[in-house]
Protein backbone atom coordinates (compact mmCIF):
# COMPACT_ATOMS: atom_id res chain seq x y z
CA UNK A 1 0.00 0.00 0.00
CA UNK A 2 1.30 3.52 -1.21
CA UNK A 3 -0.13 6.66 0.99
CA UNK A 4 1.05 9.88 0.05
CA UNK A 5 1.25 12.86 3.00
CA UNK A 6 0.14 15.96 1.79
CA UNK A 7 -1.19 19.65 2.57
CA UNK A 8 -1.31 22.59 0.22
CA UNK A 9 -0.35 25.10 2.67
CA UNK A 10 3.16 24.56 4.23
CA UNK A 11 3.58 24.01 8.20
CA UNK A 12 0.09 22.33 8.47
CA UNK A 13 1.89 19.26 9.84
CA UNK A 14 2.58 16.92 7.21
CA UNK A 15 5.62 15.72 8.74
CA UNK A 16 4.22 15.24 12.29
CA UNK A 17 2.07 12.81 10.66
CA UNK A 18 4.41 10.93 7.83
CA UNK A 19 7.01 10.45 10.69
CA UNK A 20 4.70 9.07 13.36
CA UNK A 21 2.74 6.81 11.10
CA UNK A 22 5.29 5.46 10.09
CA UNK A 23 6.72 4.58 13.17
CA UNK A 24 4.63 3.35 14.79
CA UNK A 25 3.00 0.91 11.62
CA UNK A 26 6.55 -0.37 11.51
CA UNK A 27 5.90 -1.69 15.12
CA UNK A 28 4.04 -4.45 13.32
CA UNK A 29 4.64 -4.22 9.83
CA UNK A 30 7.83 -2.99 7.24
CA UNK A 31 7.27 0.47 5.99
CA UNK A 32 9.39 2.41 3.86
CA UNK A 33 9.30 6.39 4.68
CA UNK A 34 10.07 8.70 1.46
CA UNK A 35 10.57 12.24 1.40
CA UNK A 36 9.75 14.06 -1.42
CA UNK A 37 9.84 17.73 -0.19
CA UNK A 38 12.99 17.58 -2.50
CA UNK A 39 13.83 21.45 -1.53
CA UNK A 40 13.20 21.40 2.04
CA UNK A 41 13.35 17.82 3.25
CA UNK A 42 12.95 17.87 7.46
CA UNK A 43 11.62 13.60 8.17
CA UNK A 44 15.31 12.67 8.53
CA UNK A 45 15.52 14.77 11.36
CA UNK A 46 12.85 12.52 13.47
CA UNK A 47 15.49 9.60 13.33
CA UNK A 48 18.72 7.84 13.77
CA UNK A 49 19.27 6.81 10.13
CA UNK A 50 21.69 4.58 9.09
CA UNK A 51 22.18 5.95 5.92
CA UNK A 52 23.61 2.86 3.47
CA UNK A 53 23.37 4.74 -0.02
CA UNK A 54 24.17 8.05 -1.34
CA UNK A 55 23.06 8.41 -5.73
CA UNK A 56 23.71 11.72 -6.89
CA UNK A 57 20.50 12.47 -9.67
CA UNK A 58 21.63 13.74 -12.98
CA UNK A 59 19.96 15.10 -16.02
CA UNK A 60 21.76 14.99 -19.61
CA UNK A 61 23.09 18.33 -21.21
CA UNK A 62 24.16 19.62 -24.26
CA UNK A 63 27.65 19.32 -25.48
CA UNK A 64 28.35 21.32 -28.88
CA UNK A 65 31.06 19.79 -31.05
CA UNK A 66 32.36 22.79 -32.56
CA UNK A 67 33.86 21.21 -35.27
CA UNK A 68 30.48 19.52 -36.50
CA UNK A 69 28.45 22.41 -35.42
CA UNK A 70 27.17 24.56 -38.82
CA UNK A 71 26.02 27.29 -36.53
CA UNK A 72 22.46 26.83 -38.25
CA UNK A 73 20.69 27.65 -34.55
CA UNK A 74 18.15 24.36 -35.06
CA UNK A 75 19.03 24.03 -31.71
CA UNK A 76 17.65 27.26 -30.23
CA UNK A 77 14.43 27.47 -31.99
CA UNK A 78 13.36 23.35 -31.19
CA UNK A 79 14.69 24.53 -27.55
CA UNK A 80 11.67 25.45 -25.05
CA UNK A 81 12.70 27.09 -22.21
CA UNK A 82 15.51 29.25 -23.88
CA UNK A 83 18.31 27.07 -22.60
CA UNK A 84 20.49 27.13 -25.66
CA UNK A 85 21.39 30.22 -27.84
CA UNK A 86 23.53 30.09 -31.32
CA UNK A 87 25.76 33.14 -31.79
CA UNK A 88 27.81 34.28 -34.98
CA UNK A 89 30.74 32.39 -34.05
CA UNK A 90 29.66 29.96 -31.21
CA UNK A 91 26.88 27.75 -29.05
CA UNK A 92 26.02 28.60 -25.73
CA UNK A 93 24.36 26.21 -22.92
CA UNK A 94 22.82 27.77 -20.32
CA UNK A 95 22.90 24.96 -17.22
CA UNK A 96 20.81 25.96 -15.17
CA UNK A 97 17.77 26.39 -17.47
CA UNK A 98 18.18 23.05 -19.23
CA UNK A 99 15.48 20.40 -18.71
CA UNK A 100 17.55 17.40 -20.05
CA UNK A 101 15.16 16.87 -22.85
CA UNK A 102 16.79 16.07 -25.80
CA UNK A 103 15.47 18.21 -28.39
CA UNK A 104 18.13 19.50 -29.42
CA UNK A 105 20.48 16.83 -29.60
CA UNK A 106 17.70 15.71 -32.01
CA UNK A 107 17.02 18.09 -34.17
CA UNK A 108 20.85 18.99 -34.91
CA UNK A 109 21.61 18.42 -38.76
CA UNK A 110 25.45 17.19 -38.29
CA UNK A 111 25.18 15.47 -34.54
CA UNK A 112 27.05 18.12 -33.27
CA UNK A 113 25.48 17.48 -30.39
CA UNK A 114 26.56 15.06 -27.63
CA UNK A 115 25.35 15.13 -24.15
CA UNK A 116 26.90 14.52 -20.45
CA UNK A 117 25.28 14.21 -16.90
CA UNK A 118 24.88 17.51 -14.73
CA UNK A 119 23.99 16.68 -11.38
CA UNK A 120 20.61 18.20 -9.97
CA UNK A 121 20.48 16.43 -6.77
CA UNK A 122 20.88 13.36 -4.44
CA UNK A 123 18.96 10.21 -3.49
CA UNK A 124 19.82 9.02 0.26
CA UNK A 125 18.80 5.97 1.42
CA UNK A 126 18.93 4.05 4.42
CA UNK A 127 17.18 2.04 7.30
CA UNK A 128 15.83 3.83 10.90
CA UNK A 129 15.31 -0.68 12.14
CA UNK A 130 14.84 -3.61 10.60
CA UNK A 131 11.25 -2.89 9.78
CA UNK A 132 11.83 0.98 8.73
CA UNK A 133 13.47 1.79 5.60
CA UNK A 134 13.79 4.99 4.47
CA UNK A 135 14.61 7.59 1.46
CA UNK A 136 15.03 10.99 1.05
CA UNK A 137 15.99 12.85 -2.18
CA UNK A 138 17.78 16.58 -1.92
CA UNK A 139 17.72 19.26 -4.17
CA UNK A 140 21.11 21.39 -5.14
CA UNK A 141 20.81 24.68 -4.59
CA UNK A 142 20.37 27.02 -7.22
CA UNK A 143 18.56 23.95 -9.23
CA UNK A 144 15.46 25.26 -10.54
CA UNK A 145 13.03 22.02 -10.14
CA UNK A 146 13.24 18.97 -8.25
CA UNK A 147 10.75 16.98 -10.15
CA UNK A 148 13.11 14.53 -11.67
CA UNK A 149 14.65 13.67 -7.97
CA UNK A 150 11.14 12.62 -6.93
CA UNK A 151 11.03 10.63 -10.10
CA UNK A 152 14.10 8.93 -9.16
CA UNK A 153 13.67 8.46 -5.63
CA UNK A 154 10.00 7.15 -6.54
CA UNK A 155 11.80 4.12 -8.50
CA UNK A 156 13.32 3.11 -5.46
CA UNK A 157 10.41 1.96 -3.47
CA UNK A 158 10.91 -1.25 -1.85
CA UNK A 159 8.68 -3.88 -2.82
CA UNK A 160 9.46 -5.62 0.00
CA UNK A 161 7.70 -2.86 1.97
CA UNK A 162 3.94 -3.49 3.31
CA UNK A 163 3.16 0.27 3.26
CA UNK A 164 5.38 2.89 1.49
CA UNK A 165 4.61 6.14 3.60
CA UNK A 166 5.39 9.74 0.91
CA UNK A 167 6.00 12.82 2.95
CA UNK A 168 5.62 15.26 0.12
CA UNK A 169 6.47 19.10 -0.67
CA UNK A 170 3.62 21.84 0.35
CA UNK A 171 1.61 23.83 -2.48
CA UNK A 172 -0.26 21.80 -5.27
CA UNK A 173 2.17 22.37 -8.62
CA UNK A 174 3.84 19.53 -10.40
CA UNK A 175 6.12 18.44 -7.31
CA UNK A 176 3.32 17.48 -5.66
CA UNK A 177 1.74 15.63 -8.55
CA UNK A 178 4.73 13.90 -8.90
CA UNK A 179 5.15 12.77 -5.23
CA UNK A 180 1.01 11.45 -5.39
CA UNK A 181 1.25 9.96 -9.14
CA UNK A 182 0.75 6.07 -8.43
CA UNK A 183 -0.22 6.41 -4.56
CA UNK A 184 -3.47 4.41 -3.57
CA UNK A 185 -4.31 6.80 -1.08
CA UNK A 186 -4.01 10.45 -0.05
CA UNK A 187 -3.73 11.75 3.66
CA UNK A 188 -4.46 15.48 2.96
CA UNK A 189 -3.41 17.21 6.41
CA UNK A 190 -4.87 20.76 7.31
CA UNK A 191 -5.32 23.22 10.19
CA UNK A 192 -8.12 25.46 11.06
CA UNK A 193 -7.53 28.73 10.06
CA UNK A 194 -8.40 30.46 6.45
CA UNK A 195 -4.94 29.43 5.02
CA UNK A 196 -5.26 26.20 5.75
CA UNK A 197 -8.64 26.05 4.32
CA UNK A 198 -7.87 27.88 1.16
CA UNK A 199 -4.87 25.36 0.78
CA UNK A 200 -7.02 22.42 1.28
CA UNK A 201 -9.60 23.30 -1.28
CA UNK A 202 -6.67 23.40 -3.65
CA UNK A 203 -5.53 20.05 -2.88
CA UNK A 204 -8.81 18.26 -3.06
CA UNK A 205 -8.83 19.23 -6.72
CA UNK A 206 -5.66 17.85 -7.16
CA UNK A 207 -6.31 14.22 -5.47
CA UNK A 208 -9.67 14.23 -6.87
CA UNK A 209 -8.18 15.09 -10.39
CA UNK A 210 -6.16 12.50 -9.99
CA UNK A 211 -9.13 9.86 -8.96
CA UNK A 212 -7.05 9.36 -5.75
CA UNK A 213 -8.89 8.09 -2.74
CA UNK A 214 -8.70 10.90 -0.07
CA UNK A 215 -8.95 11.30 3.95
CA UNK A 216 -8.24 14.18 5.74
CA UNK A 217 -6.06 14.87 9.45
CA UNK A 218 -7.30 18.17 11.35
CA UNK A 219 -4.17 19.38 12.66
CA UNK A 220 -4.16 22.43 15.27
CA UNK A 221 -8.11 22.14 15.29
CA UNK A 222 -10.36 24.61 16.59
CA UNK A 223 -14.24 23.86 16.12
CA UNK A 224 -14.63 27.42 16.43
CA UNK A 225 -13.13 27.82 13.19
CA UNK A 226 -16.40 26.83 11.82
CA UNK A 227 -15.55 27.27 8.06
CA UNK A 228 -13.44 24.14 8.34
CA UNK A 229 -16.38 21.71 9.27
CA UNK A 230 -18.51 23.40 7.37
CA UNK A 231 -16.38 22.73 4.25
CA UNK A 232 -15.65 18.92 5.12
CA UNK A 233 -19.07 17.81 5.49
CA UNK A 234 -20.10 19.63 1.98
CA UNK A 235 -17.32 18.02 -0.03
CA UNK A 236 -18.22 14.78 1.83
CA UNK A 237 -14.53 14.54 3.07
CA UNK A 238 -13.58 11.38 5.39
CA UNK A 239 -11.73 12.86 8.64
CA UNK A 240 -9.28 10.33 9.61
CA UNK A 241 -8.53 12.18 12.89
CA UNK A 242 -8.57 15.46 14.46
CA UNK A 243 -5.09 16.95 15.98
CA UNK A 244 -5.86 19.84 18.46
CA UNK A 245 -3.54 22.32 19.29
CA UNK A 246 -1.35 21.11 22.04
CA UNK A 247 1.85 22.93 23.03
CA UNK A 248 3.73 20.28 24.11
CA UNK A 249 3.05 18.39 20.85
CA UNK A 250 4.52 21.36 19.40
CA UNK A 251 7.71 21.25 21.74
CA UNK A 252 8.14 17.71 20.50
CA UNK A 253 8.20 18.73 17.19
CA UNK A 254 10.14 21.78 17.85
CA UNK A 255 12.86 19.19 19.41
CA UNK A 256 13.04 16.52 16.19
CA UNK A 257 10.81 13.80 18.50
CA UNK A 258 8.16 11.82 17.45
CA UNK A 259 5.32 13.17 19.81
CA UNK A 260 3.66 9.60 19.92
CA UNK A 261 6.59 8.33 21.73
CA UNK A 262 5.23 10.71 24.94
CA UNK A 263 2.25 11.51 24.75
CA UNK A 264 0.00 8.43 25.26
CA UNK A 265 -3.36 7.43 23.81
CA UNK A 266 -1.53 8.56 20.17
CA UNK A 267 -0.43 5.00 19.07
CA UNK A 268 -3.85 3.65 19.14
CA UNK A 269 -5.43 6.85 17.26
CA UNK A 270 -2.87 6.24 14.51
CA UNK A 271 -3.54 2.76 14.35
CA UNK A 272 -7.13 3.45 13.65
CA UNK A 273 -6.19 5.53 10.93
CA UNK A 274 -4.58 3.23 9.12
CA UNK A 275 -7.18 0.70 9.55
CA UNK A 276 -9.69 3.12 8.15
CA UNK A 277 -7.34 4.19 5.48
CA UNK A 278 -7.53 0.66 4.66
CA UNK A 279 -10.94 0.11 4.77
CA UNK A 280 -11.30 2.85 2.17
CA UNK A 281 -8.85 1.61 -0.39
CA UNK A 282 -10.90 -1.91 -0.27
CA UNK B 1 11.70 52.77 -5.49
CA UNK B 2 12.54 49.80 -2.47
CA UNK B 3 11.35 46.27 -2.71
CA UNK B 4 11.13 44.62 0.61
CA UNK B 5 10.44 39.99 0.21
CA UNK B 6 9.46 38.08 2.98
CA UNK B 7 10.69 34.36 2.70
CA UNK B 8 10.85 31.31 4.94
CA UNK B 9 12.42 28.26 3.42
CA UNK B 10 10.00 25.66 5.55
CA UNK B 11 6.46 26.59 4.91
CA UNK B 12 3.95 27.95 7.51
CA UNK B 13 6.49 29.69 9.83
CA UNK B 14 4.33 32.95 9.29
CA UNK B 15 5.53 34.36 6.55
CA UNK B 16 1.47 35.87 5.63
CA UNK B 17 1.09 36.79 9.33
CA UNK B 18 4.36 39.09 8.99
CA UNK B 19 3.77 40.05 5.21
CA UNK B 20 -0.08 41.00 5.56
CA UNK B 21 1.24 43.33 8.54
CA UNK B 22 3.76 45.02 7.11
CA UNK B 23 1.34 45.57 4.25
CA UNK B 24 -0.44 47.39 6.34
CA UNK B 25 2.13 49.28 7.87
CA UNK B 26 3.64 50.60 4.98
CA UNK B 27 2.56 53.76 3.09
CA UNK B 28 2.09 54.72 -0.39
CA UNK B 29 3.52 50.83 -1.65
CA UNK B 30 2.31 48.48 -3.79
CA UNK B 31 1.72 44.69 -2.60
CA UNK B 32 2.69 41.75 -4.91
CA UNK B 33 2.42 37.99 -3.23
CA UNK B 34 4.87 35.67 -4.97
CA UNK B 35 3.38 32.55 -3.82
CA UNK B 36 1.55 31.79 -6.50
CA UNK B 37 0.98 28.10 -5.61
CA UNK B 38 -0.91 28.83 -2.99
CA UNK B 39 -1.39 32.43 -2.13
CA UNK B 40 -2.99 33.62 0.90
CA UNK B 41 -1.82 36.97 1.12
CA UNK B 42 -5.67 37.87 -0.26
CA UNK B 43 -7.68 36.28 2.95
CA UNK B 44 -6.13 38.91 5.05
CA UNK B 45 -6.59 42.01 2.64
CA UNK B 46 -9.34 41.17 0.78
CA UNK B 47 -8.88 42.73 -2.25
CA UNK B 48 -10.78 43.56 -5.22
CA UNK B 49 -10.17 42.33 -8.78
CA UNK B 50 -9.61 45.16 -11.56
CA UNK B 51 -8.09 43.00 -14.34
CA UNK B 52 -7.59 39.53 -14.80
CA UNK B 53 -4.84 38.47 -17.27
CA UNK B 54 -4.33 35.11 -18.12
CA UNK B 55 -0.46 33.26 -17.91
CA UNK B 56 0.57 31.27 -20.61
CA UNK B 57 3.41 29.14 -18.70
CA UNK B 58 4.60 27.08 -21.28
CA UNK B 59 3.44 24.35 -23.81
CA UNK B 60 1.93 20.59 -23.60
CA UNK B 61 2.21 17.61 -26.12
CA UNK B 62 -1.00 16.76 -27.93
CA UNK B 63 -1.69 13.65 -29.83
CA UNK B 64 -3.79 13.63 -33.15
CA UNK B 65 -5.28 10.28 -32.83
CA UNK B 66 -6.15 9.98 -36.22
CA UNK B 67 -2.79 10.76 -37.62
CA UNK B 68 -1.26 8.18 -34.80
CA UNK B 69 0.23 4.67 -36.21
CA UNK B 70 0.54 3.66 -32.40
CA UNK B 71 4.80 3.01 -33.10
CA UNK B 72 5.64 4.35 -29.40
CA UNK B 73 8.57 6.24 -30.68
CA UNK B 74 7.50 9.15 -28.49
CA UNK B 75 7.23 7.03 -25.54
CA UNK B 76 11.07 5.65 -26.24
CA UNK B 77 12.16 9.22 -26.21
CA UNK B 78 10.31 11.32 -23.80
CA UNK B 79 12.44 11.24 -20.63
CA UNK B 80 10.09 12.75 -18.60
CA UNK B 81 7.37 9.38 -18.62
CA UNK B 82 5.00 11.53 -20.03
CA UNK B 83 3.74 9.54 -22.87
CA UNK B 84 1.97 6.25 -21.84
CA UNK B 85 -0.34 3.57 -23.52
CA UNK B 86 -3.88 2.84 -22.28
CA UNK B 87 -5.70 -0.55 -22.66
CA UNK B 88 -6.74 0.20 -25.77
CA UNK B 89 -3.78 0.57 -27.56
CA UNK B 90 -4.06 4.41 -27.96
CA UNK B 91 -1.09 7.07 -26.87
CA UNK B 92 -1.86 9.65 -24.33
CA UNK B 93 0.27 12.69 -23.01
CA UNK B 94 0.07 12.93 -19.12
CA UNK B 95 -0.41 16.51 -19.04
CA UNK B 96 0.88 17.17 -15.69
CA UNK B 97 4.17 15.26 -16.40
CA UNK B 98 4.93 16.89 -19.96
CA UNK B 99 7.50 19.77 -19.68
CA UNK B 100 6.07 20.48 -23.10
CA UNK B 101 9.98 20.06 -24.40
CA UNK B 102 9.27 18.39 -28.34
CA UNK B 103 11.50 15.72 -28.36
CA UNK B 104 7.85 13.47 -29.21
CA UNK B 105 7.15 16.16 -31.82
CA UNK B 106 10.68 15.47 -33.65
CA UNK B 107 10.45 11.91 -33.50
CA UNK B 108 6.90 11.48 -34.55
CA UNK B 109 6.96 9.91 -38.12
CA UNK B 110 3.87 11.19 -38.85
CA UNK B 111 3.03 13.85 -37.39
CA UNK B 112 1.12 12.94 -34.99
CA UNK B 113 2.04 15.31 -32.23
CA UNK B 114 2.05 18.85 -31.38
CA UNK B 115 2.60 21.71 -28.74
CA UNK B 116 -0.06 23.61 -27.67
CA UNK B 117 -0.14 26.96 -25.42
CA UNK B 118 -0.82 25.90 -21.89
CA UNK B 119 -2.83 28.19 -19.55
CA UNK B 120 -1.17 27.98 -16.51
CA UNK B 121 -2.83 30.31 -14.22
CA UNK B 122 -4.02 34.05 -13.98
CA UNK B 123 -2.57 37.18 -12.97
CA UNK B 124 -4.92 39.41 -11.07
CA UNK B 125 -4.65 43.56 -10.27
CA UNK B 126 -6.28 44.31 -7.87
CA UNK B 127 -7.49 47.27 -4.81
CA UNK B 128 -7.17 46.46 -1.36
CA UNK B 129 -8.06 49.19 1.54
CA UNK B 130 -4.56 50.01 2.10
CA UNK B 131 -2.75 49.31 -1.34
CA UNK B 132 -2.96 48.29 -4.88
CA UNK B 133 -2.16 44.62 -5.12
CA UNK B 134 -0.89 42.10 -7.56
CA UNK B 135 -1.35 38.15 -7.27
CA UNK B 136 -1.87 35.02 -9.21
CA UNK B 137 -2.65 32.05 -8.79
CA UNK B 138 -1.66 28.76 -10.50
CA UNK B 139 -3.71 26.10 -11.12
CA UNK B 140 -3.21 22.58 -9.81
CA UNK B 141 -0.87 20.26 -11.35
CA UNK B 142 0.63 23.31 -12.96
CA UNK B 143 4.84 23.14 -12.94
CA UNK B 144 5.90 25.09 -10.15
CA UNK B 145 6.60 28.37 -12.29
CA UNK B 146 8.98 30.67 -11.45
CA UNK B 147 8.25 32.64 -14.68
CA UNK B 148 4.28 33.46 -13.17
CA UNK B 149 6.43 34.46 -9.94
CA UNK B 150 8.39 36.80 -12.57
CA UNK B 151 4.46 37.96 -13.96
CA UNK B 152 3.62 39.38 -10.79
CA UNK B 153 6.54 41.15 -9.96
CA UNK B 154 6.59 42.55 -13.61
CA UNK B 155 3.04 43.63 -13.37
CA UNK B 156 3.69 44.85 -9.33
CA UNK B 157 6.34 47.22 -11.03
CA UNK B 158 4.16 48.85 -13.55
CA UNK B 159 1.71 49.40 -10.91
CA UNK B 160 4.24 51.32 -8.61
CA UNK B 161 5.80 53.27 -11.82
CA UNK B 162 2.15 54.37 -12.57
CA UNK B 163 1.18 55.57 -9.05
CA UNK B 164 4.78 56.76 -8.34
CA UNK B 165 4.96 54.23 -5.12
CA UNK B 166 8.09 54.33 -2.70
CA UNK B 167 7.57 50.43 -1.69
CA UNK B 168 6.68 47.14 -2.38
CA UNK B 169 6.01 44.61 0.16
CA UNK B 170 6.21 40.35 -1.18
CA UNK B 171 4.77 37.77 -0.10
CA UNK B 172 7.26 34.96 -1.21
CA UNK B 173 6.80 30.86 -1.70
CA UNK B 174 8.29 28.64 0.75
CA UNK B 175 11.06 26.05 -0.80
CA UNK B 176 14.67 27.08 -2.22
CA UNK B 177 13.90 26.37 -5.88
CA UNK B 178 12.99 28.61 -9.06
CA UNK B 179 9.65 30.51 -7.13
CA UNK B 180 11.79 31.68 -4.66
CA UNK B 181 14.89 32.75 -6.71
CA UNK B 182 12.54 34.86 -9.06
CA UNK B 183 10.63 36.44 -5.48
CA UNK B 184 13.72 37.88 -3.96
CA UNK B 185 15.92 38.72 -7.57
CA UNK B 186 16.81 42.23 -7.59
CA UNK B 187 14.67 43.21 -4.55
CA UNK B 188 16.41 45.72 -1.83
CA UNK B 189 15.67 43.87 1.50
CA UNK B 190 14.78 40.36 1.92
CA UNK B 191 13.23 38.93 5.52
CA UNK B 192 13.51 35.30 6.53
CA UNK B 193 10.83 34.44 8.90
CA UNK B 194 12.34 31.04 10.93
CA UNK B 195 10.95 29.18 13.42
CA UNK B 196 12.90 27.32 16.42
CA UNK B 197 12.14 23.91 15.19
CA UNK B 198 14.71 21.29 13.95
CA UNK B 199 13.22 21.71 11.11
CA UNK B 200 12.83 25.60 11.15
CA UNK B 201 16.60 25.84 11.89
CA UNK B 202 17.35 23.43 8.77
CA UNK B 203 15.15 25.22 6.15
CA UNK B 204 16.80 28.07 7.24
CA UNK B 205 20.33 27.42 6.87
CA UNK B 206 19.20 26.35 3.09
CA UNK B 207 17.41 29.19 2.14
CA UNK B 208 20.68 31.90 3.85
CA UNK B 209 22.66 29.90 1.64
CA UNK B 210 20.84 30.45 -1.83
CA UNK B 211 20.15 34.37 -0.17
CA UNK B 212 24.05 34.18 0.14
CA UNK B 213 24.50 32.66 -3.77
CA UNK B 214 22.25 35.57 -4.60
CA UNK B 215 24.04 38.44 -2.93
CA UNK B 216 20.96 39.25 -1.20
CA UNK B 217 21.22 41.58 1.98
CA UNK B 218 18.72 40.01 4.17
CA UNK B 219 18.11 39.83 7.77
CA UNK B 220 16.26 36.99 10.06
CA UNK B 221 12.84 37.17 12.08
CA UNK B 222 12.38 34.39 14.47
CA UNK B 223 8.45 33.62 15.14
CA UNK B 224 7.14 32.20 17.89
CA UNK B 225 10.53 32.24 19.22
CA UNK B 226 9.76 31.02 22.53
CA UNK B 227 8.32 27.91 21.96
CA UNK B 228 11.62 26.57 22.13
CA UNK B 229 14.24 28.79 23.76
CA UNK B 230 16.98 26.63 23.11
CA UNK B 231 16.51 26.11 19.30
CA UNK B 232 16.27 30.18 19.70
CA UNK B 233 19.45 30.70 20.72
CA UNK B 234 20.69 27.93 17.65
CA UNK B 235 19.18 30.49 15.15
CA UNK B 236 20.99 33.48 16.89
CA UNK B 237 23.92 31.53 17.52
CA UNK B 238 23.83 30.74 13.65
CA UNK B 239 23.57 34.19 12.90
CA UNK B 240 26.18 35.54 14.89
CA UNK B 241 28.53 33.23 13.14
CA UNK B 242 27.18 34.39 10.03
CA UNK B 243 27.12 38.05 10.58
CA UNK B 244 23.33 38.01 10.00
CA UNK B 245 21.43 40.55 11.58
CA UNK B 246 17.88 39.04 13.21
CA UNK B 247 15.63 42.26 13.38
CA UNK B 248 13.10 40.54 15.47
CA UNK B 249 11.57 37.81 17.90
CA UNK B 250 8.19 37.69 17.71
CA UNK B 251 6.54 35.56 20.47
CA UNK B 252 3.98 32.95 20.42
CA UNK B 253 0.83 34.98 20.72
CA UNK B 254 -2.81 33.85 20.24
CA UNK B 255 -4.01 36.38 18.90
CA UNK B 256 -2.33 35.67 15.74
CA UNK B 257 -4.73 32.56 14.97
CA UNK B 258 -7.95 35.32 16.62
CA UNK B 259 -6.59 37.63 13.40
CA UNK B 260 -6.34 34.98 11.15
CA UNK B 261 -9.23 33.76 11.72
CA UNK B 262 -10.92 37.18 11.11
CA UNK B 263 -8.94 37.71 7.99
CA UNK B 264 -7.29 41.01 9.10
CA UNK B 265 -3.64 41.97 10.12
CA UNK B 266 -2.67 40.92 13.22
CA UNK B 267 -1.38 45.16 13.50
CA UNK B 268 -4.96 45.53 13.72
CA UNK B 269 -5.21 44.09 17.15
CA UNK B 270 -5.21 45.77 20.33
CA UNK B 271 -3.04 44.01 22.82
CA UNK B 272 -1.48 41.91 20.93
CA UNK B 273 2.29 41.00 22.03
CA UNK B 274 3.05 39.48 18.20
CA UNK B 275 1.42 42.72 16.69
CA UNK B 276 3.92 45.23 19.12
CA UNK B 277 6.83 43.36 17.57
CA UNK B 278 5.65 43.34 14.02
CA UNK B 279 5.39 47.19 14.58
CA UNK B 280 9.37 47.18 15.79
CA UNK B 281 10.57 45.22 13.39
CA UNK B 282 9.00 47.46 10.59
CA UNK B 283 10.62 50.91 12.16
CA UNK B 284 13.67 48.98 12.20
CA UNK B 285 13.40 48.11 8.60
CA UNK B 286 12.38 51.65 7.55
CA UNK B 287 15.73 52.64 9.11
CA UNK B 288 17.79 49.86 7.25
CA UNK B 289 16.15 50.69 4.26
CA UNK B 290 17.04 54.75 5.01
CA UNK B 291 20.37 54.05 6.08
CA UNK B 292 21.12 52.48 2.14
CA UNK B 293 21.21 48.88 3.97
CA UNK B 294 24.68 49.52 5.87
CA UNK B 295 25.39 47.23 8.92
Amino acid sequence: MKITVLSGKGGTGKTTISTNLSWILSEKMKVQLLDTDVEEPNTHLFFDIEFQEEIPVNIMIPVVDKDKCILCGECAKVCQFGAIAVFPKAVMVFENLCHGCGACSLICPTKAIDEKPKRIGVIRLGRINGNLLYGMGLMDLGEPSGVGIIRELKKRMDDSADVVIIDAPPGTSCPVVESLRGTDFAILVTESSPFGLHDLRMAVEVVRTMEIPVGVVLNKYDPSFREMDEYIKKEGLKVLMKVPFNKEIAYHYSKGELFTKYISGWRDKFWRMYEEIKEMIG
Amino acid sequence: MKQIAVVSGKGGTGKTTLASSLAFLFENHVIADCDVDAPNMHLILNPSVESEEEFVGGKKAVIIDEKCIRCGVCENICRFDAIYVRDDRSYYVDKFACEGCSACVIVCPTNAIELVDEVAGSVYTSKTKVAPMVHALLRPGEETSGKLVAEVRKKALEVAKNEKKDYMVIDGAPGVGCPVESTVVGVTYVIVVAEPTSSGLHDMRRIVEVLEQLRRNFGVVINKYDINMDKTRDIENFCDVKGIRILGKIPFDEKVQTANVMGIPVVKIDGSPAASEIRRIYQELLKILEGGLQG
